[in-house]
């Protein structure tokens, strides 16, 4: 099925099977590769994208229920709070093996937009389902907290 | 101490697995029923109030199982599958059923059961409020609990049998999707046994 | 092994060039994925230096190190290029890292004879080759230098990046002299430092920072997964539900039916779908009906393999180590303590499932994928193409953790990629994707073992020891075994038990090797994943009995052991240890754990939460020789304790008749945020010679906190996983 979408600010067009959930819409028919697989069944984070600016695993959303909703990925997530939690990211030297991180950027630029000063149990909750092998998740954590920070000011 | 549904395979393992095994009968009994017996298999209750309680004993099968119970939860956490387990990941009802800031419940339930993952889905997924809570109540506390406007988020009967019976996301517990056991009966039958047991007076189980 | 075998010459330049057919034979988008092709296109331009098979210098000033060790997060990039631009005096900011192809001349693993990563070796088997690569291209640079400007090479300093004669007050950086540099001889034996002048080795002052964190932190970072190219095909195999089973027949109709499945082929490790793209190959999958020949399969519950290997705990088994006569002071004893351990199978789970990518045009074949022993998975392709190993090329991907997965002594997934390119035939590019289910339930565990300990106690004192182990064998059948199993013991399942670090004049560690038809592996610090349990809960139930503290009485046991002593002391200081509680509901264990050469001790601090023990905090101190890059060295072992408390606390892959339980990250269960404690690292200073720490940090977690729940009046957990949640 031809269909349009619209993600990280263009209007793209895709043939896809109607149940084909956005993830692999995102990553096979439009070579977005940022956003991983790593479990299929929404457990694990590491598909998460925005969906109209909200935080969405894109592994279990069909295409067809993405309607009109804009999509946003780890190649188009921008603005300050984008900014500063890569920053912080790096200056942290969070990643390990790197693969579950875009997940891990995308939920913590989700938390920051919404809760500027976020708590240990804030970002617990908020991050939780991103789950991290490497288990880089001391950075992650300390990550958020210099990001909000450099917000402030 | 540690709940029962996650075992500490520690000194006292002995009985840690009589524990586990007591919540697995639990959950096999509150799961074996898969019909809702009709409104008219009771008319032959000829105490008002017996029938009533009778009637709502019945629509009890729906609100104890795990389809109901595990978005009623206790806590601020849900349960997940028909062992009723702790929601993985952990996730919370935040202030208004829907989840917390970054992690909403339709940060993974999308509007439709997503059945080649076995993730539910439906528009309004959310999780009842606190006031709501049904794990581990006793049919007589429900009963009372749901008749509470204080409770029940201020619905008249009316409204309350209108919910049960036709709001779409109760409807969803008998169409949750492959690996799922759904409510017994129907939405149709279990709202049917809440309007006669409302009708007979909406008398409560004693206990 | 020696370092000084290693070519470092013309001919290696040269070989090192040859480097450049393969950038060339890749087509353009996906050379434009490639880190190593990008290098090599470089090196065709003809301004840049690469004096080695390790290093390419541009014109540019960038300084691209060629790393022989696979990046999947244990940072052999930032580490083996530390080490070059140590000695090379490079700008750190202009250093880059890139993985080596597929060589065993030039990239051997000097501790395995064979390319490959593993055992916490990249940094130890590197140390001296790496920086006497860096140092090889100085001197390079500097004859340069001194020839350009007409002064003794001697009198030229460098510093970061930037060549200098103070005399004429000339300088110049490595760009400009890279092309001249390439025409110098090769010095054959140049000076490595002093470690006392050491500028970037060691340096914790946030200045070394990783080289891989910003191309992983907004998701350019190529992983196999990623990999497209025109009429590619993306393939899944179904296996077996059971280890051993075989295809008897299967109907593709309905799969075949699946818009965008192009075929389904029989392959020797199941039934192949071939799709345009991933998610038409899973639901093809789906649609496939298959009957299994289970004649052969290993249909053994988890539960009645334990009850086997507990059975044979009770005979003595081949000896694997033994002083004095354990047997007889047992039987002397005032008293004999005795516990059981269980340890159940456990998938790795790395976040990227397993993956690679093929091309084959019936003559050569290119293959890329996070391949951890290059040598073997090379000659694997080779084997099942039936080409020669020349005529395949084989390129490393950085991958999403391994954690042990991608070490397959038997190359099981270069063979199957293989096997999927040559049924469907040359000419059609494919990608093998395992999904998570088949990562979960495809075997190759960590195995189910028992260990059944004994100890004497008499006059306050542990007399007497021994430990029988049960397990599968990882080598067994391997191209390993011949080097690491003696004497019918696998190393591997002894290590650790087979020696311990406290003096105990009456010892036995014994081993029965079982044979069951689960494949197993190596799983993140191996043999140590076990053994640091049972001995470091047992010497601590020992130690309770004796009414001795847990740290003290190590100590005093630690005579010979001066390594383990030093971390141990160091982790008590850092947590400030004044006896194991609990205080105030928290109570803490300690253990102390050598693996792979490197010592750490680690301290848990641990309640009773809701659904099970709660890990506050953990306090950690290594001894890994010379630090190369300590902020590296404190993340893996913070990421070591998470991953050893998510395996300690919920990791099982139970067997119901052969059948593994678990299918995906719901019913197997893996360390959440939330439930990660805060970690403290102290990295001991040392001189001796580095040492690894992708591994050592996971092995003392487990028992810390079991010895932590002891003292809670949890008891010593017999059995793990410590939580055990109802399905």
């Amino acid at each position: 099925m031809a269909l349009a979408i619209k993600v990280n600010g263009t209007i793209q067009s895709v043939d896809v099977d109607n149940d084909a959930p956005l993830l692999w819409v995102l990553r096979d028919a439009l070579g977005l590769a940022g956003t991983k697989f790593g479990c299929g069944v929404a457990q694990c984070g590491a598909c998460t994208v925005f969906v109209d600016g909200k935080p969405m695993r894109s592994c279990t959303l069909p295409i067809s229920a993405l309607g009109t909703r804009e999509v946003t990925t780890i190649e188009g997530v921008s603005g300050r709070e984008a900014e500063a939690v890569q920053q912080a990211w790096i200056a942290r030297d969070v990643p390990q093996c790197g693969y579950c991180q875009s997940g891990q950027v995308m939920s913590a630029v989700a938390l920051l937009k919404q809760v500027k000063k976020p708590s240990d149990r804030d970002i617990d909750l908020a991050m939780n389902g991103n789950v991290c092998r490497c288990a880089t998740y001391v950075r992650i954590r300390a990550a958020i907290h210099d990001a909000a920070r450099a917000l402030e000011g | 101490m540690m709940r029962a549904q996650a075992l500490l395979a520690a000194g006292a393992a002995a009985v840690t697995v009589l524990v586990a095994g007591a919540a697995a009968q639990t959950t096999r009994q509150q799961t074996t029923a898969k019909d809702l017996r009709p409104v008219s298999s009771f008319q032959s209750v000829a105490d008002q109030q017996a029938r009533s309680i009778a009637l709502f004993e019945e629509a009890g099968k729906v609100l104890h199982h795990p389809r109901c119970v595990n978005c009623h939860p206790a806590t601020e956490r849900p349960l997940q599958s028909d062992a009723m387990r702790p929601h993985q990941p952990l996730v919370v009802r935040g202030a208004d059923g829907h989840g917390v800031p970054g992690m909403t419940c339709n940060t993974c339930h999308h509007t439709a059961n997503f059945d080649a993952a076995r993730v539910p889905g439906h528009p309004q997924w959310h999780l009842a409020p606190a006031s709501m809570a049904w794990e581990g109540r006793t049919l007589g506390e429900i009963c009372a609990q749901i008749k509470d406007p204080n409770r029940n988020g201020g619905k008249d009967m009316a409204a309350l049998l209108h919910h049960m019976a036709e709001d779409s996301l109760v409807g969803w517990g008998w169409s949750p999707g492959p690996g799922r056991e759904p409510a017994p009966g129907t939405q149709a039958s279990f709202g049917a046994l809440l309007r006669a047991w409302a009708d007979a007076g909406a008398h409560c189980p004693p206990s | 092994m020696t370092t000084h075998d290693v070519a470092l010459s013309r001919r290696a330049m040269l070989k090192g060039a040859a480097g450049l057919v393969i950038g060339l034979y890749l087509p353009e988008k996906a050379r434009a994925q490639s880190g190593a092709a990008h290098a090599f296109r470089r090196a065709a331009g003809g301004a840049d230096f690469a004096p080695n098979a390790f290093i390419r210098i541009g014109a540019d000033d960038t300084v691209t190190v060629l790393i022989k060790h696979i990046e999947f997060g244990q940072g052999p990039f930032t580490g083996l290029a530390t080490l070059v631009a140590e000695e090379l005096d490079a700008d750190w900011s202009k250093v880059r890292a890139e993985h080596a192809p597929s060589n065993t001349d030039f990239y051997k693993n000097l501790a395995f004879g064979v390319q490959g990563t593993g055992g916490s070796t990249a940094i130890a088997n590197s140390y001296d080759q790496m920086r006497k690569a860096g140092a090889t291209a100085r001197a390079m640079l500097v004859a340069a230098a001194a020839q350009s400007w007409g002064v003794p090479a001697r009198e030229i300093t460098v510093e970061r990046g930037v060549l200098r004669h103070t005399g004429t007050g000339r300088e110049g950086r490595f760009g400009q002299f890279a092309e001249a540099a390439a025409r110098q001889p090769v010095p054959s034996d140049p000076p490595l430092k002093d470690p006392s002048v050491f500028r970037l080795i060691g340096r914790d002052d946030g200045s070394v920072k990783k080289l891989d964190s910003a191309a992983k932190s907004n998701g350019t970072a190529q992983f196999t997964i990623d990999m497209s190219e025109p009429g590619m095909l993306t393939v899944v195999v179904a296996h077996p539900p059971r280890f051993g089973a075989r295809v008897a027949s299967f109907d593709a109709s309905a799969a075949r039916a699946v818009q965008g499945v192009v075929d389904v082929k029989q392959v020797p490790t199941g039934v192949a779908v071939y799709a345009n793209g991933t998610w038409p190959a899973i639901k093809g999958r789906e649609q496939l009906r298959i009957s299994w020949d289970e004649s052969a399969a290993e249909k053994r519950s988890s539960d009645q393999l334990i009850e086997e290997y507990r059975a044979l705990a009770r005979r003595p088994g081949r000896i694997a180590g033994a002083h004095g006569d354990a047997i007889t002071t047992l039987a002397r004893a005032e008293r004999t303590i005795e516990a059981e351990y269980v340890f159940p199978y456990l998938a790795h789970a790395p976040m990227e499932p397993l993956d690679g990518f093929l091309r084959w045009d019936g003559q050569r074949a290119h293959a890329r994928f996070g391949s951890q022993l290059q040598t073997l998975d090379h000659q694997a392709i080779a084997t099942v193409l039936g080409l020669k190993p020349e005529q395949v090329e084989l390129e490393t991907m950085l991958a999403g953790g391994s954690f042990g997965r991608r070490a397959q002594q038997t190359s099981h997934l270069a063979a199957e990629l293989a096997e999927v390119a040559k049924a469907i035939g040359p000419g059609r590019p494919v990608k093998l994707v395992w999904t998570r289910e088949d990562d979960i339930r495809g075997g190759y565990y960590r195995p189910l073992i028992v260990h059944r300990m004994r100890g004497g106690l008499r006059d306050g004192k542990i007399v007497a020891w021994t430990d029988t182990v049960v397990s599968q064998s990882i080598l067994k059948g391997s191209p390993f075994e011949a080097v690491m199993a003696k004497g019918g013991i696998d190393a591997t399942s002894v290590e650790g038990a087979k020696e311990i670090p406290y003096d105990i004049a009456d010892f036995r560690c014994d081993l029965h090797t079982t044979d069951v038809g689960v494949p197993v592996l190596w799983w993140r610090s191996v043999g140590h994943t076990h053994t640091g349990y049972a001995v470091e809960c047992f010497v601590d139930e020992l130690l309770q009995a004796t009414g001795q503290d847990p740290v003290a009485g190590r100590l005093a046991m630690m005579g010979k052991a001066p390594r383990e002593a030093g971390v141990l002391r160091a982790v008590a200081e850092l947590a400030q240890w004044s006896g194991p509680g609990p205080v105030n509901g928290r109570a803490r264990g300690v253990a102390v754990v050598k693996s792979f050469d490197s010592y750490v001790a680690q301290i848990a601090e641990v309640s009773a939460g809701d659904d099970g023990p709660r890990v506050h905090k953990v306090w950690c101190a290594v001894d890994c020789g010379v630090p190369v890059n300590p902020d590296v060295i404190r993340a893996q072992m913070e990421g070591g304790i998470g991953f050893g408390v998510g395996a300690a606390l919920y990791g099982e892959v139970a067997l119901d008749e052969g059948r593994p339980v678990p299918a995906n990250f719901d019913t197997y269960r893996v360390l959440r945020i939330h439930e990660m404690p805060q970690v403290e690292v102290r990295v001991v200073n040392s001189t001796e010679k580095p040492t690894g720490v992708g591994e050592p940090g996971v092995p003392p977690i487990g028992p810390a906190v079991a010895n932590a729940m002891a003292r809670l009046g949890l008891g010593r957990p017999r059995r793990l996983p410590l939580v055990r949640a109802v399905a």
